[in-house]
């Protein structure tokens, strides 16, 4: 009797373990290959059927990847750093201005607008992208970093004013008559006391962005042509389309190495504040 | 009376340190605390408009011209509308991505709901597993389609390697040589990339449902089986419901996989809907037909966001 309970206990329980380990295989291996095949020398690269780790470690991917296409994949790292942050900062600058405006100081006509910002979730940046390449090119911001950048500020901006005005609304009114009361102006009182409780909405709108800037491919592809000001991802194009057709697939993942990698150690580190923000935006 | 004692306050900060009372000065504070909402909200909604609606409504009056990049734009009332209605690879675009999305999304939905209950659990290793699961999605759609791109090269990667073991071709077979084979090696890249993420929704879901309700069902002497079938799965049905939206509507705007993986091709038959727009737009430069055609998208897709807000209000209810 107490085998066979024993049996119906530990069943279950082993087939989900195996069941878990099995996805785990699936999930990772991309991203072990990902990083195996980047640090195998050339030759080995190239080897047919494919060796399933590197036989002799060598960094020579990385180092060309230096020297890869106009000028380069370090300067086009700077690129994606550049708008990705820039982005970043614009839309967690906005949003916390915004989310506590619309949680906090009402004014007539508030709701309709908070609501209007809403409803921009409704329509795909994608289709509204040829407009936006006229809109640029007169304002002299087609081909340009910063141009790029307040593209993707606007398009992360809904996002990050929802999370924040949520943060900011979770808030009771208490804590702010009290630091009025106290003698704060409106100001200090948003920056030295509801502020510092609204941290965790703020890193989600962070990263959130962050994350979307580092990764975006169809506006980065289109509004940008100069190979120079290149963000990583649409660089990765012209890693594929090197060398006379012979394609170098040790770059290749060199180059996808280092676009994943460092998304992949962010989350690792904060991924309490991406889940948290992502489920509160989701259940919106 | 207001107005005096709000422009006599507005010089002088320190004024706001008085308490707000209910009679005098409590109005100037209420009236300072909407000019002062007004102005927090204005640069965000400058941005917005500037780079949102300003192309909003924008795209429908490019879609009534033709519009070459460069030179005059030339009004010419529904003709691309027209146009688009007998455009070949238009109507392929839109059969192409529809068909992708009726065979992704019960992919992406089923899994997602398997992974969710296989972690839905409490301790550490589920939470492991949880964090492992959800690693694909913070990769990009680019640097999963190049790294999918080489697993599955013919004779090199990895997955064509296992493919010739398993018996499913052998070494030369070219997974990007036709449509069909070509939208399977794509749909498994996204399978991979985007099932962490209907996992993370739904386990939410899963753990929004009261355990003393599965446990009564329980008690009452309902199966595993059963309780699932008649008490967890209609509990989670507005989470269904969202995640159906995400996926159907990520599916409709498909593009980085399809530009990096199989470049369209073979004889553009990969290509989808927004890829359409883009070689529209600004391969051929034919910014006015391009607007229309992004026009049509976004109803569909407006259509779509309606169909969530339906379905949830609906699940509301009951």
């Amino acid at each position: 009797m107490r085998t066979i309970t024993d049996i119906r206990r530990t069943l279950p329980r082993a087939a989900r373990w195996t069941a878990c380990l099995c996805v785990c295989v699936i999930v990772l291996y991309p991203l072990y290959t990902m990083v195996s095949q980047s640090l195998k020398k050339p030759s080995e690269a190239t080897e047919n059927p494919p060796t399933l780790y590197p036989h002799g470690i060598s960094t020579d991917n990385y180092r060309a990847l230096g020297h890869t296409g106009q000028v380069g994949v370090w300067q086009h790292v700077g690129n994606s750093l550049m708008v990705a942050a820039g982005a970043t900062l614009l839309t967690v600058v906005l949003a916390t201005l915004a989310g506590y405006g619309f949680a906090r100081l009402r004014f007539r006509g508030s709701g309709v607008l908070f609501f209007l910002i809403l409803a921009t979730f409704m329509i795909p940046f994608q289709a509204i992208i040829t407009p936006l390449f006229s809109i640029l090119h007169s304002m002299g911001l087609s081909n340009s970093l910063p141009g790029l950048t307040l593209v993707y500020t606007t398009f992360q901006l809904p996002f990050g004013i929802f999370l924040m005005r949520n943060s900011f609304a979770a808030l009771p009114a208490s804590i702010e008559e009290a630091a009025l009361i106290d003698g704060c102006g409106l100001i200090r009182a948003m920056t030295r006391v509801l502020l510092p409780v609204a941290i965790p909405g703020l890193i989600s709108t962070a990263l959130f962005t962050f994350f979307a800037c580092w990764n975006e491919f169809f506006a980065a592809l289109i509004l940008v042509t100069d190979e120079a000001k290149f963000t990583l991802p649409v660089t990765l194009t012209v890693l594929a389309s090197n060398q006379l057709g012979t394609l170098n697939w040790g770059i290749m993942q060199a180059g996808v190495a280092v676009t994943a990698i460092p998304c992949i150690v962010l989350y690792l580190l904060l991924q309490r504040y991406y889940v948290a923000g992502l489920i509160a935006g989701a259940i919106k | 009376m207001t107005k005096t004692t709000s422009a006599a306050v507005t010089p002088s900060p320190p004024a706001l340190a008085a308490p707000p009372r209910p009679r005098g000065p409590g109005l100037s504070l209420r009236r300072r605390r909407q000019l002062m909402g007004v102005a927090m909200v204005s640069p965000a909604l400058a941005v917005v408009t500037v780079f949102f609606l300003v192309p909003l409504v924008m795209t429908f009056w490019m879609s009534l011209n033709d519009w070459p990049l460069l030179g005059e734009h030339r009004y010419v009332g529904l003709a691309n509308y027209r146009r688009a209605m007998h455009d070949v690879e238009w109507l392929h675009a839109i059969r192409f991505t529809l068909g992708y999305t009726a065979l992704i999304t019960p992919i992406l939905l089923l899994a997602g709901l398997g992974l969710a209950l296989l972690v839905h659990r409490r301790g550490r290793a589920a939470r492991t597993f949880q964090t492992i699961f959800f690693l694909p999605v913070v990769i990009g759609f680019a640097a999963a389609a190049f790294l999918w791109l080489y697993l599955a090269q013919p004779g090199l990667g990895p997955l064509s390697d296992l493919a010739v073991r398993l018996g499913l071709g052998n070494q030369d077979t070219n997974w990007f040589a036709t449509a069909t084979s070509g939208l399977l090696v794509v749909t498994a890249m996204v399978v991979w990339k985007v099932t962490g993420m209907q996992m993370l929704l739904l386990l939410s879901g899963l753990q929004s449902i009261p355990g003393e309700l599965v446990e009564a069902a329980r008690v009452d002497g309902a199966g595993r089986w059963k309780t699932f079938i008649h008490i967890t799965l209609p509990l989670l049905r507005p989470t269904l419901a969202l995640v159906l939206v995400f996926s159907v509507a990520g599916s409709l705007l498909a593009f980085d996989q399809f530009y990096i993986m199989t470049a369209g091709g073979p004889a553009n038959g990969t290509i989808t809907a927004v890829y359409q727009i883009y070689r529209t737009s600004f391969i051929n430069f034919e910014l006015g037909y391009g607007a229309a055609l992004s026009a049509m998208l976004m109803v569909a897709l407006a259509a779509v966001s309606a169909a969530q807000m339906l379905l949830l209000r609906n699940t509301d209810n009951s």
